[in-house]
């Protein structure tokens, strides 16, 4: 049977692959999903933790997370639709002035 | 065990292969493959609500949301100062700096993970944790969270509509 040790280093590659999407790519869309990548690897090792320790409250931390995480890509895309309606560019490097 | 690695395999690559993609929309598709197998491995950790609120709320709604507006944005490519033809991930510059920091990270990672002492992290014996059991505590010890939580959809809501609505015209 896998043990937690081998659910919380699945949830550590995960995470890392994460961060370098949000490091590595230049584009809005792909930054966000990488942001959903980590969020993801996050709650897996939430529910592996609340196994581990046979309560319900890593399942529920998770759903707040996954509430969370859909106000996020709502509000984030939103942003992103009104960021590409002024410059026609998801690059964000194309962003670096407050005000236009 | 065999079902762990086949999951965690899949959800390894699909997530290295969706910020390995050029076109977003593979990308998102990717990302919902790996969500499923995540899923499989919240059902292997006993906790088939999690599992379903996965594929019914992360894959069904929020990943079709990123769809949505991926194809009304219809920008494809990814516009940099770089070649076109070159592969994102071969572009110098930051991406290498970004590479090296999440191999940093993994490395960290896995030698807090190894040197944390306490047994061998067996999984004990458990019931499985029951929708039941969940619904009873998220409204009676969560309830002051779970309305919080309520008024944050608002906010987001009402933001998004506002963000993304259209100016109006000046009179």
């Amino acid at each position: 049977m896998p043990t937690l040790n081998d659910y919380l280093i699945l949830s550590a590659i995960l995470f890392a692959i994460g961060t370098a999407g949000v490091f590595v790519r230049r584009n809005l869309i792909t930054i966000l999903l990488s942001i959903e990548i980590m969020l993801n690897a996050v709650n897996l090792s939430f529910v592996a933790f609340g196994r581990s320790l046979g309560t319900a409250d890593g399942q529920i931390i998770v759903f707040f997370v996954m509430t969370v995480a859909a106000a996020e890509a709502a509000v984030g895309l939103a942003i992103v639709i009104g960021l590409f309606r002024h410059r026609e560019s998801l690059n964000p490097d194309t962003f670096t002035s407050l005000k236009w | 065990m065999t079902l762990f690695y086949l999951f965690a395999a899949v959800a390894v690559i699909a997530s290295l292969l969706v910020i390995a993609q050029r076109n977003p929309i593979y990308s998102v598709l990717l990302l919902i493959a790996s969500f499923g197998a995540l899923s499989g491995l919240y059902v292997m950790l006993d906790a088939p609500f999690v599992a379903v609120t996965q594929i019914i709320v992360y894959a069904g709604a929020i990943m079709v949301l990123f769809l949505f507006v991926v194809m009304l944005l219809h920008a494809p490519a990814e516009e940099t100062e770089h070649d076109e033809r070159v592969h994102p991930l071969r572009r110098p510059g930051p991406m290498w700096f970004g590479a090296v920091l999440a191999a940093a990270l993994v490395v960290e990672l896995l030698w807090a993970l190894t040197r944390a002492g306490g047994g061998t992290g067996a999984f004990p014996a458990a019931e499985v944790i029951s929708v039941r059991a969940i619904g009873q505590a998220l409204f009676t010890d969560y309830a002051f969270q779970f309305e919080v939580t309520s008024i944050l959809i608002l906010v987001a809501m009402v933001g998004a509509v506002i963000l993304a609505k259209r100016e109006a015209a000046k009179p």
